[in-house]
Parts: structure tokens; C-alpha cells; sequence
């Protein structure tokens, strides 16, 4: 039996020997004018919320095929796990779809990591319903009437004030009380994180279920991020919101001229000073905010406006000045 | 009973009695088995009935997964799979192989560890410990409820102990290797402990007779004769520990790694069923698709891996 595993480890370690082999061998000469050196080495580590993900892995493979010597991992533990690794000082990084809580801030403060605040991308919490339900339109009152924790509400017919009249039962989806989807919503519509009613359908992390869910029942309703109401078209309509000045659809336009009220959210990664010390984790922020709005959009992110742009790039700049100034030789 | 040997004598014989005895009891029994009521008869049929029906429940399960797997998942396989990095700018091209590598690593740690480990609590808790000590009843009773504690919990100990803490390793390969082995232990323990029960007694006693010491007769006859039911353990702790997510998240696996893991380099890995977990949730279909096309790729890697025990199993098979 030994000699099986001894030969077993031989070939996985021989594998693994030559795959790194191929990937040193890379020449790095490709200078496609961006402003990050070539010569940049060493690990990057990100990690955080699920939501933000997807933009952070495709920044960090376009950074990779243009600087090969630096490896970056993406994590998903949740923007709240995430938190808990990058105040401890063990991620360079940390993807957050809610911004840092008190409790957070906290963590960081004693773990001694020094942070910045910095938007990637905009996502429309999207209220979705099945595409033969005739209402257009609803006010936040009537979203926080049929969501709220003390709704009793089982049919449509029971929402005041709607237009047109529909009479179908009402079936709703939702993700999982762990989700910054959630927390994010239950703020904006109930006016307090966590408030809302406890019979729905818990879709947990998988937003595909509530497509599923209100594609195949008339009256059926859920929230998600814009991203799944976007590959989802014509399997399920994205509801209009009236927070007040009129009803206004959940769309890139929308979010970047801010009348899609309270529902827009913005998405943040949030670097570490000392991280920022490192020129490669310097070089990839950087990237970073150069390239986000061109995969913002196939990613089904709305892109950032040009003032949140340079909101953030002075972000990032303040910070890296405030980590250079204690390791200025080095780099 | 003993036939008598008075065989003159004027009433029936022992021999004649006992034989007479016999064959009633032959007929009883004959005519009990053969003259089954009708009812009875249905109520036979109706349990094969619904035995065949557990059956077919369990394998309709496994096939409807491979098939919508596999149906959802074509599109995408191909040599790219195994060749290529994760892409989420080009799911098209996307691959596995950063993952595939990571689970290998993972599932190969696991079993050096877990065999000698298992095998060694096994030995001791079936040949050494004296079961009226109340801490070696104690000791067993842990063993078999730690088999039932949730995975997310060993995920928290590996990140409290193995990552963090006493051990301190950081988010490393072999820390998430030694999670999954401390969560599979038990079931690799209670395995060869039957499989070294099973070692019938005469095996050792023979051993002992010639001389042979506790630990040779242990090493020489009771460990190998325990091969095919360690396998066994094996196995079952393999397939349960190359599906695990939750501990792996907890203890670092990452989502996106475009590069061959090592065991102890500290930039990050992943496996298989954590980019499954991953790219299912995500909203674009493509994704999905590579997620379906991982499930697969995931069962040929397990189905890989148990044929190759099972094989291992057979050679070592004996009868006694």
C-alpha cells in the first residue's frame, strides 16, 4: 500500500511541478498601456461578499494576464466572514456589499488594520414579479405593507391602492437572512435591517430559485440584484418603484441619475493601508479602478458615474500616500 | 439422541424412534413452508413490491443528478475543463484545473493522514483498551457521536485550531486537509474497528501459539487480514470529504484561483465543490453550465478514486 500512495503523491507533485514550471515560463514583455509596471510580483489575497465577487475575479484575471508573477485569489465568505479575515490583518482586501458596520469597524480598529471605503461598481435591487401580473408600479408603502414583519397579506387584492386590480395569491421569495441582499432591503423598505415578515420562501444564497419561483406562479414576487433580473428577461419583469416622484424601473440609466431610490445599493472593496505598502496590491487598486466599468456591464453591474469614479481613485490614491509615507525606499 | 443398542427388545428401538421423530418433524415443517395462505402470499409480494421500490428511489435519485448534470453540462465539456483556469470574463474557456489540482492535494492529504491516524485509534480501541475502564468506554462513545457532528463545526475547529490559534498555519492547503481529516476520522475509526473484529480469533490465537508477540501477530496478521475493511472506510470517508464546502470556505478555500495549488504555500486554493457552490448561484446561464460540468467532473474524479480502493480491496480480499 505504501508504494501505491508514494507513487501517487510522485505523479500529483510531478503535476503540479510542471504546471508551475509552465506558468513561470509566461513572458511578462505584454505592455498594453496601462499604467501598472510589468515587473510586479508576489500574492494578492481578496475576499468577501458573493455579490462582489464576479467583478473582483474578472479585474483580477485581466491584472494576472498582464502582470503573470502575481497571483490574486478571490474568496466568497460573505461580506460580514470576509470582515472578520481582513481585520485580522489575513486578506489584503475585502469585497463588501453593504458598507462596513460599527461593529466591523471595531474589529478593524483593534486588529489594527487601516482602511478606505472604496465604490466598484452600482447594483439596482431589483423587485421582481411574473411577466402576466398587470401591475406596473408600487410605492414603497405597498412593498413595505406586503414585507413587513406584522403583513398579513395573502393575495394581491389586498394591497391598497393598486393599479390595475389583480386577484392572484401572493408567493414570495426571498434570500437568506445572512445576505447583504437582505439587510439592504429589509432597511430600505421597512426602515430597519432584519424587519421583515418570516413566511416567505427562503431561497438561501440562490437566486436562480427565485426566478424559478416567479416565472411559475402568477402572483409570485422576490428581490434580487440587477445582475438576475438582467440575464432573466421575459422569464420574469422588473417592478417600477415610487418612492415618491413618480415610477421609476430598475435600469443602469436609473441607478446612475439617482432617481431609483432607496433601491440602488453601491458596492465597495475595501483595501488595507498596509496591503497598499506592496506595489503589487498598489498596481492591482489601481487597475482596478481603470478597468471596472468596461466588465461592469457583462457582469450585469451598473458601472460607476464619473464622479463616483474619481471619488474612489482619490480614495485609493489618499490611502496608498498614507501607506507610503512609512515605506517610501522600498518600492 | 443416542441410539440404544438393545436392538431385541420388543418395543420400537431408539434408532427407530429417533428416526420416526425426525421425519415427523421434517413433515411438520415441509407442510408449514409449502401451504403458505393465500394472504400471506400477497403480503410477500407486496414487501418485495416495496422493497424494489426503495431501490428504485435511491437509484432514480443518482441518475436523475448525473443526467441533468450531464445534459446541463455539455455544452461545456472538453479538454478546456481540465487544462484551464477559471474565466470570468470568458466562461467559455473556463476550466477547472486550479480546482481539480486543489481537490486532489486536499483528498491526498486527507487520506495520509487519516489512514495511519484511523487505523492506529482503531488498533488501540480493538486490541489494547480494557472496555471496563470507563475512559475507554468514554473514548468509544465520543468516536461514534463525533460521526454525526455537522461539517460547518470541524470547519470552525480547523479555523479556531489548525489556521488560527495553537497550530497557527494560516489559510493553507494542508490546514484545509487536515480539517476534512479530522471530520472523516470517525468514520475511518469505527471502519476498522469492524474490520479488525471481523480477523477471526484463531488467526491471532495461532499467532500467539508460535511464539509471535502482540504487536507482530497484530502486524503481521490482524492488519493485513483488516485491509479490505479499512479500504472500505476509506472510501466512505473519501466520498464524503471530496463533496465538503462549508469547512473548506471556513478554513480559506478561495473561489477564484488561476493557478496549481501547493500544499503549504500560502496564496490560496480551491476545489472542486467550492467553485460548483460558486458558479451555480451566479445569475448567467454560462456559468451554470460550468457548475453542471464540475458536478461531473467531480463524480469521475470520486468514481476514479473508489474504483481504485475497490480494486485495492479485491486484491487483499480473503476467505476464511
Amino acid at each position: 500500500m505504501p508504494s501505491f500512495k508514494l507513487k501517487f503523491l510522485a505523479a500529483i507533485a510531478a503535476t503540479g511541478v510542471l504546471a508551475l514550471g509552465v506558468a513561470a515560463c509566461g513572458d511578462d514583455s505584454s505592455d498594453s498601456g496601462s499604467s501598472s509596471s510589468a515587473d510586479v510580483s508576489g500574492n494578492i489575497r481578496i475576499d468577501g461578499s458573493s455579490t462582489v465577487a464576479p467583478l473582483t475575479e474578472a479585474i483580477a484575471e485581466s491584472f494576472q494576464q498582464e502582470n503573470p508573477d502575481v497571483k490574486v485569489t478571490v474568496g466568497t465568505s460573505g461580506t460580514g466572514g470576509g470582515f472578520e479575515k481582513f481585520c485580522a490583518g489575513e486578506t489584503d482586501a475585502n469585497d463588501a456589499s453593504s458598507a462596513i458596520d460599527e461593529e466591523q469597524t471595531a474589529m478593524c480598529k483593534k486588529g489594527g488594520v487601516e482602511w478606505e471605503e472604496v465604490q466598484v461598481a452600482n447594483d439596482a435591487l431589483s423587485v421582481v414579479v411574473n411577466p402576466n401580473n398587470p401591475v406596473q408600479c408600487l410605492t414603497i408603502d405597498q412593498l413595505s405593507s406586503i414585507w413587513n414583519a406584522d403583513s398579513k397579506i395573502k393575495n394581491w387584492n389586498e394591497i391598497e391602492g393598486l393599479d390595475p386590480a389583480f386577484d392572484a395569491e401572493l408567493t414570495l421569495f426571498g434570500p437568506g437572512t445572512d445576505s447583504g441582499t437582505f439587510e439592504y432591503f429589509t432597511e430600505a423598505v421597512n426602515g430597519e435591517e432584519g424587519n421583515l415578515r418570516k413566511d416567505y420562501n427562503n431561497v438561501g444564497e440562490d437566486d436562480n430559485q427565485t426566478v424559478t419561483g416567479v416565472s411559475g406562479a402568477e402572483g409570485g414576487m422576490g428581490y434580487f440584484g440587477y445582475s438576475f433580473l438582467k440575464e432573466n428577461e421575459g422569464k420574469i419583469r422588473g417592478m417600477e418603484i415610487d418612492s415618491g416622484n413618480g415610477c421609476v424601473p430598475p435600469s443602469a440609466e436609473t441607478v446612475q441619475d439617482g432617481t431609483y431610490t432607496p433601491l440602488a445599493r453601491p458596492l465597495f472593496i475595501y483595501p488595507s493601508a498596509e496591503a497598499l505598502a506592496r506595489p503589487e496590491f498598489d498596481a492591482f487598486m489601481k487597475f482596478y479602478l481603470e478597468n471596472v466599468n468596461t466588465v461592469a456591464d457583462q457582469l450585469g453591474f451598473v458601472g460607476l458615474t464619473d464622479e463616483q469614479l474619481e471619488e474612489s481613485t482619490t480614495k485609493v490614491d489618499n490611502l496608498i500616500s498614507k501607506a507610503g509615507s512609512g515605506e517610501e525606499a522600498s518600492s | 439422541m443416542r441410539p440404544q443398542s438393545a436392538g431385541n427388545s420388543p418395543e420400537i428401538s431408539g434408532s427407530e424412534r429417533s428416526r420416526l421423530a425426525t421425519a415427523g418433524a421434517r413433515a411438520v415443517t415441509l407442510a408449514q413452508l409449502s401451504s403458505q395462505p393465500r394472504g400471506d402470499r400477497f403480503k410477500g409480494g407486496i414487501f418485495l413490491a416495496l422493497l424494489l421500490f426503495a431501490v428504485a428511489i435511491a437509484l432514480l435519485g443518482l441518475v436523475a443528478i448525473i443526467v441533468q448534470a450531464a445534459v446541463k453540462g455539455a455544452p461545456a465539456f472538453g479538454m478546456d475543463l481540465i487544462t484551464n483556469g477559471p474565466s470570468t470574463l470568458n466562461p467559455e474557456q473556463s476550466g477547472f484545473r486550479p480546482a481539480l489540482l486543489g481537490t486532489l492535494y486536499l483528498i491526498l492529504g486527507v487520506i495520509l493522514l487519516v489512514v495511519p491516524l484511523g487505523v492506529s485509534a482503531a488498533v488501540y480501541l480493538e486490541e489494547y483498551a480494557d472496555r471496563t475502564r470507563w475512559w475507554n468506554r468514554m473514548i468509544e462513545l465520543n468516536v461514534q457521536n463525533l460521526a454525526g457532528v455537522p461539517s460547518i463545526i470541524y470547519g470552525i475547529l480547523g479555523l479556531a485550531f489548525i489556521v488560527r490559534g495553537p497550530l497557527d498555519l494560516g489559510f493553507i492547503l494542508a490546514a484545509g486537509s487536515m480539517t476534512l481529516a479530522l471530520l472523516v476520522l470517525p468514520t475511518v475509526i469505527l471502519a476498522a474497528r469492524e474490520a479488525i473484529r471481523a480477523v477471526p480469533p484463531s488467526i491471532r490465537e495461532g499467532s500467539l501459539a508460535l511464539g509471535a508477540t502482540k504487536w507482530q501477530t497484530i502486524r503481521r496478521q490482524v492488519l493485513p487480514a483488516a485491509i479490505p475493511g479499512v479500504v472500505t472506510g476509506v472510501i466512505l470517508a473519501i466520498s464524503r470529504a471530496i463533496g465538503e464546502t462549508a469547512p473548506l470556505l471556513l478554513v480559506g478555500a478561495a473561489s477564484f484561483v488561476t493557478f496549481a495549488p501547493t500544499f503549504f504555500g500560502d496564496n490560496g486554493y480551491t476545489a472542486l465543490p467550492v467553485m460548483i457552490f460558486n458558479y451555480a448561484a451566479r445569475p448567467q446561464d454560462e456559468f451554470r453550465v460550468l457548475a453542471a460540468a464540475g458536478v461531473i467532473m467531480m463524480l469521475i474524479v470520486l468514481l476514479a478514486m473508489n474504483s481504485f480502493a475497490i480494486w485495492l480491496r479485491n486484491r487483499y480480499e480473503q476467505q476464511w
